[in-house]
């Protein structure tokens, strides 16, 4: 039981560290502006094109192949540096990785991986939330192509996306579960329009809704078979949950480390409550970190996602909202003419507990799946 | 990295597993079953467990921090009503003075709030000192402030004082005017840094202890959830009643992660960093195990509330091991002032 560095490791760190030195965009906090979104493909590209992106995916896809608490030291090096997370891409990769063919793998996760081909994720709907099962987004066999009718919304970079990993319904008349496809969706396409959504912290860039109206797919871009939509979006959520896939630790460090340094810069301006809320704050990041470490270390046994991702999440929600809350009550709140940076960190905290599947679907699942108490 | 336990980590932790299993208190009268608590108390002693950290080659501890950890969340998810806790700290301080090893059962000494170790100030110890985890314990160890640090020295104790808050661990009165004998031979004193380095290894085993209690509560109230029935069901299928415990469990992963870290932490970083990481665990495990404890209770809901429904027992045996050493506020500054955040004025 080791949470030192092997050499290798320490290795690696000192390359990443060196690398980040000449090549910290420096862009803004991804909560906070529009800029960072605006700069996550270059960065992305950046990150890879060096060596310090899918430290652990498998190298026909361009991945590094190496053990998955590779990614802890990227975390723990990028919020060091203060530079940006490593863009979330993971359950992109690991959806299409489990449940398409080979043929199908090597025609789209390379240029996933390397940050050439920008993906956005079609799930959720107006009416089908918590609900996803019961999506009504229509793919219609016409000739060996699908047609896509439908409304999609909460999707992650529908502005930039090249691709949609679109999930609908193939076959209207088997159970809701059954009869839904994954598809990789072209989105330059006539019949697809991309609206974005304004957040509450202002950010436009971030999330979308996507309109299909006559959509055009070919049938060879399906992802897995017809009717295994379900099952890749339970791969695809249960990773969506998961800390260790989504680099946050490293935002969350961040955060907690300006305010520190806020607090340190003018000790008196501060009074106890706020250090405390920082305090906490810096405990729960440094938990998560922790806690990551210990997941991913479990995977080296080949431990697959099970129900453990919703206690994950769940602590991510704690940490996310601990240092947001942290940063509303360090930052404070501009009434006059001050910066609205940390009240945006705030506001975007509010999030997690609704994205990726809500804190109580969570608890039910850890109800039911791990504590073993009987359906309600 | 690689902090899965080895396979002689995970056989340890089985061995304490099935011995706490076998011979700890598993209703609230088994803590009054003297002869079952001799025959754990016995099988602790066989295994050398208490040992864990007194002097091998150069004078390293028999075992890291992380070996004994397991053993203190084993003992508090059973209840373990032997000692542990305050043996293997007595055992560190004598390895880190380069004291023999102790020939009769002792334990260490602390100011009456259990914040910090006794420390008599020219012969005399601190109003209200008290001993910790002194079942079978003659003798504590306190420490006396020499050129350099601090020296250790033993004094006798009084008989225990009933249990009030830990039922499983009694702790005793340290005997009035009773003499102080420094313990020698002695190589050194302890060191500022060695001082930091023990309260690190009390603060990762009380962590750990809390990780036990937190795993031992929530599977005696999930499974009081699924069996006690109101309105025709289970009370474990309310939504109501699931949220608190799903709640319960997040708390004690989290808290399992940071007690981890801590304990490999006592041995493998600088005193100073260890200091800091197992303070961090320490304050994050002492806020999630009252709220576990409480919402044991709760689930249990008007038996929680009595005397013979085991709740409180380890409600109780996590009063104590949060006050060790200091809880979540007192740990809460230490991360802070390693931090150099909140000065003096602070949040003391």
């Amino acid at each position: 039981m080791d949470f030192g560095d092997s050499p290798e490791e320490a290795d690696f760190r000192r390359r990443l560290r060196d690398w980040l030195r000449d090549n910290n965009p420096g862009l803004p906090a991804s909560s906070t502006s529009d800029a960072y979104w605006a700069g996550q493909a270059p960065w992305h590209q950046a990150l890879y094109d060096a060596g310090f992106f899918g430290m652990s995916w498998p190298k026909d896809i361009g991945g590094q192949g190496l053990p998955s608490v590779y990614e802890v030291i990227v975390d723990a090096e990028l919020a060091r540096a203060g530079a940006p997370p490593r863009p979330s891409l993971g359950y992109l990769v690991v959806g299409i990785g489990h449940h398409a063919s080979d043929d199908v793998k090597q025609r789209f996760l390379p240029g996933l991986v390397n940050g050439r081909d920008r993906w956005c994720q079609g799930f959720s709907e107006p009416d089908a939330g918590s609900d996803l099962a019961s999506l009504r987004t229509r793919a219609e066999l016409d000739g060996d192509e699908y047609v896509i009718t439908g409304h999609k919304v909460w999707t992650s970079y529908s502005d930039a996306a090249d691709w949609c990993l679109l999930l609908a319904r193939t076959d209207p008349d088997v159970p809701k579960h059954r009869g839904l496809s994954a598809f990789a969706v072209p989105m330059r396409q006539p019949g697809i329009e991309q609206r974005p959504l304004k957040m509450i912290n202002g950010v436009t860039r971030e999330f979308g809704e996507v309109l299909f109206d006559g959509a055009r797919v070919p049938a060879a871009n399906m992802i897995g078979q017809p009717g295994e939509g379900w099952r890749l979006a339970m791969t695809v959520v249960s990773h969506e949950r998961e800390p260790g896939e989504l680099g946050y630790v490293a935002r969350y460090s961040k955060v907690v480390s300006e305010l520190g340094r806020q607090v340190k810069a003018d000790p008196g301006k501060f009074g106890p409550e706020q250090v405390r809320d920082l305090g906490w704050a810096m405990i729960e990041a440094e938990m998560l970190r922790l806690h990551v470490s210990r997941r991913l270390s479990d995977r080296m046994d080949g431990i697959s996602h099970g129900p453990e991702g919703s206690v994950d999440k769940l602590l991510m929600t704690a940490v996310e909202q601990a240092v947001g809350h942290a940063a509303l009550s360090v930052g404070g709140t501009p009434h006059g003419d001050g910066d609205d940076m940390w009240l945006k960190v705030y506001l975007y905290s509010r999030a997690q507990s609704v994205m990726g599947g809500t804190s109580q679907i969570q608890r039910n699942l850890v109800a039911s799946r791990i504590l073993g108490l009987p359906a309600s | 990295m690689d902090v899965r336990f080895s396979p002689e980590q995970q056989a340890l932790r089985d061995s304490a597993a099935q011995a706490v299993d076998r011979l700890g208190p598993h209703t609230v009268r088994d803590l009054e079953d003297t002869e079952r608590a001799a025959k754990l108390d016995a099988a602790v002693e066989a295994s050398g467990w208490r040992e864990l950290r007194a002097a091998g080659e150069g004078r390293a501890p028999l075992a890291s921090a992380v070996e004994a950890a397991i053993i203190a969340e084993e003992m508090g998810r059973g209840l373990a009503d032997a000692p542990f806790v305050g043996a293997t700290l007595a055992a560190e301080l004598r390895r880190l003075v380069g004291a023999p090893p102790a020939t009769a059962r002792e334990t260490v000494g602390f100011v009456a709030d259990l914040s910090a170790p006794a420390v008599a100030d020219r012969g005399t110890l601190p109003a209200g000192a008290v001993a910790i985890d002194a079942r079978h314990s003659a003798s504590a160890l306190v420490l006396v402030p020499v050129e350099g640090g601090h020296a250790v020295a033993e004094v006798s104790l009084d008989a225990s004082i009933p249990a009030e808050v830990d039922l499983t661990r009694p702790a005793a009165t340290i005997a009035a005017g009773a003499g102080m004998e420094r313990l020698g031979p002695v190589e050194q004193p302890l060191t500022a840094d060695d001082l930091r380095r023990w309260t690190a290894l009390g603060l990762g085993l009380t962590s750990a202890d809390l990780v036990g209690v937190m795993r031992g509560v929530l599977s005696v109230a999930c499974e009081y959830a699924g069996a006690r029935r109101q309105y025709g069901v289970a009370i474990g299928s309310f939504q109501a009643v699931q949220h608190m415990l799903a709640d319960a469990c997040v708390a004690m992963e989290g808290s399992r992660s940071v007690a981890l870290h801590a304990a490999w932490a006592v041995d493998a970083l600088a005193a100073e960093e260890a200091l800091a990481a197992t303070a961090m665990a320490k304050a994050y495990c002492s806020r999630a195990a009252r709220m576990v404890c409480e919402t044991g209770i709760q689930v249990h809901g008007g038996i929680g509330n009595t005397w013979d429904c085991m709740a409180h027992v380890y409600l109780r045996r996590a009063l104590l091991a949060i006050d060790v050493l200091g809880g979540a506020g007192a740990n809460l500054q230490r991360v802070l002032d390693h931090n150099g955040i909140g000065g003096a004025d602070g949040l003391r």
